[in-house]
């Protein structure tokens, strides 16, 4: 199938791996990924804190570029945080005409308008939904059995809006981990909360939260993830090495692409006993 | 501070204080069960429960909630949201006062805010954030030296991995400066 991708500030900085190993995944996979032409920030947390309009004009924007390139796709986004403010600008837009008009007052003299209508997804949405479990099986051929995977979700991919997952008890990655032949870590962690960006301002807060959530991946050979921030701080605050993977990578190395290519000598955790296995 | 100083500061403000006014409005049915509290995974770190700083909020206590960092230390992770048993909006009460601490600019907050506005400026200058610029225009802002050597360790290890782009800063008004402008006149008419 064909996305829109949104990749965010940070899949081009600090989570460029997330960004290498989405490409080569969704190629290998056959879909093809139109980047939204001239993207800009969503506003990340900052926006919400300071300004409630910028907050869902900055998405907004977006929106109103992808629908002008092409309103039957979806817009695909890896990043959590970029998700849910998408997402929430086109609710808001939608339920609310009044901001809509008054969004599009601010846009028009960039020659943009946004309707809301296209679709904000997220990576896990897309990937665990739209047929590529099947596919990752065919193509994986049990490379990782014997592999035993803890999925880590985070938050804002699951709340508030329960859109593809239970935000309680997630469980959309199980099926993409298995089809690749490895099994899943039974635990229930997945859905609690790394302390996203707390855990930069207040490092004793993100020390404390991976902790307690790392300590429950007890015997898993690999964490895996699907937000950049949640990626950062598990990497950050390890009481113990573990490896953390973002989610295309792992299915990518599954699929037997190179280690290179989905951009793992970047991940900050030690990753080698992943590719390793894949090697051997 | 003195407690006083914050009555004062956001006395000066009735665009604020109107702002909290919707804030406690939003709160208006809250029946203190504290499920926003024992769902928290931030709580043990704050100095007030959120079901507390809540009822501070209905009892028109803005001392007290602006003295506390409980809202500051909300990381958005919509677990009280989901749980809440009367449906109320807490996660973005908590960015809504965020935002009313952001404009009193008060210094027991000068850490965050000023995070947040190299952040915003980022943004404005140059479309998308450039993280090491970013964090270089926060340091400067929070003039505190032990705030960039706490980051070192961390820099290193980014920089060794390519994943820091330092960009020379530029000039001008920025990237998205005509549309900041824009946003903000739309909101004062």
């Amino acid at each position: 199938m064909d996305y829109l991708y949104y990749p965010g500030c940070s899949l081009e900085g600090t989570a460029n791996e997330y960004d290498l190993s989405c490409r080569e995944l969704f190629k290998a996979l056959g879909d093809c990924l139109t980047d939204i032409p001239d993207w800009t920030c969503c506003g990340a947390t900052a926006a919400q804190c300071v300004d409630a309009f910028l907050s869902v004009v900055l998405p907004a924007r977006n929106l109103a570029l992808a629908e002008k390139t092409d309103t039957d796709l979806d817009v695909l986004v890896p990043c959590s945080a970029c998700y849910l403010n998408l997402k929430k600008a086109r609710q808001d837009l939608l339920e609310n005409s009044a901001l809509q008009a008054r969004v599009n007052q601010v846009l028009a003299p960039d020659e943009l308008a946004v309707n809301a209508f296209v679709r904000v997804r997220h990576l896990l949405d897309v990937l665990s939904r739209d047929g590529a479990v099947d596919r990752v099986a065919e193509l994986a051929e049990n490379r990782m059995k014997g592999f035993v995977v803890a999925p880590y979700y985070g938050c804002q991919c699951l709340r508030p809006f329960a859109e593809f997952d239970d935000p309680e008890q997630p469980r959309s990655m199980d099926a993409l981990i298995r089809a690749t032949g490895a099994d899943v870590l039974a635990w229930d962690m997945g859905g609690v909360c790394c302390g996203a960006s707390t855990a930069t301002t207040k490092p004793q807060v993100g020390k404390e939260r991976v902790g307690r959530i790392l300590d429950q991946a007890g015997d898993a050979h690999a964490v895996v993830t699907v937000c950049p921030m949640c990626q950062m701080n598990l990497e950050r605050f390890q009481p113990r090495p573990v490896p953390v993977l973002y989610l295309p990578q792992f299915l990518g190395l599954a699929l037997g692409l190179s280690g290179k290519s989905l951009g793992c000598d970047m991940n900050l955790s030690d990753i080698r006993p992943v590719l390793s296995r894949v090697a051997s | 501070m003195h407690l006083t100083d914050i009555r004062e500061k956001l006395a000066a403000r009735p665009d604020l204080t109107r702002h909290l006014a919707q804030v406690k409005e939003q709160m208006a049915t809250c029946i203190q069960c504290g499920t926003c509290s024992s769902s928290c995974p931030n709580a043990r770190f704050m100095d007030m429960t959120p079901r507390r700083m809540w009822r501070a909020v209905l009892t028109d206590r803005v001392d007290m909630v602006f003295s506390s960092q409980t809202f500051m230390l909300c990381a958005s992770c919509y677990v009280c949201t989901l749980r809440c048993p009367r449906g109320l909006p807490l996660t973005d009460a908590m960015a809504e006062l965020k935002q009313v601490a952001f404009a009193l600019d008060l210094d027991r907050f000068r850490r965050s805010t000023r995070f947040y506005r190299a952040f915003m400026d980022n943004i404005r200058q140059y479309g998308r954030v450039r993280e090491t610029e970013m964090m270089a225009r926060y340091f400067l802002a929070v003039k505190d030296p032990r705030v960039p050597m706490s980051y070192t360790g961390m820099g290193i290890k980014l920089m060794a991995k390519h994943k820091l782009h330092p960009h020379f800063p530029t000039l001008g008004p920025g990237r998205l400066g005509p549309l900041f402008e824009r946003a903000t006149q739309q909101q004062e008419q």
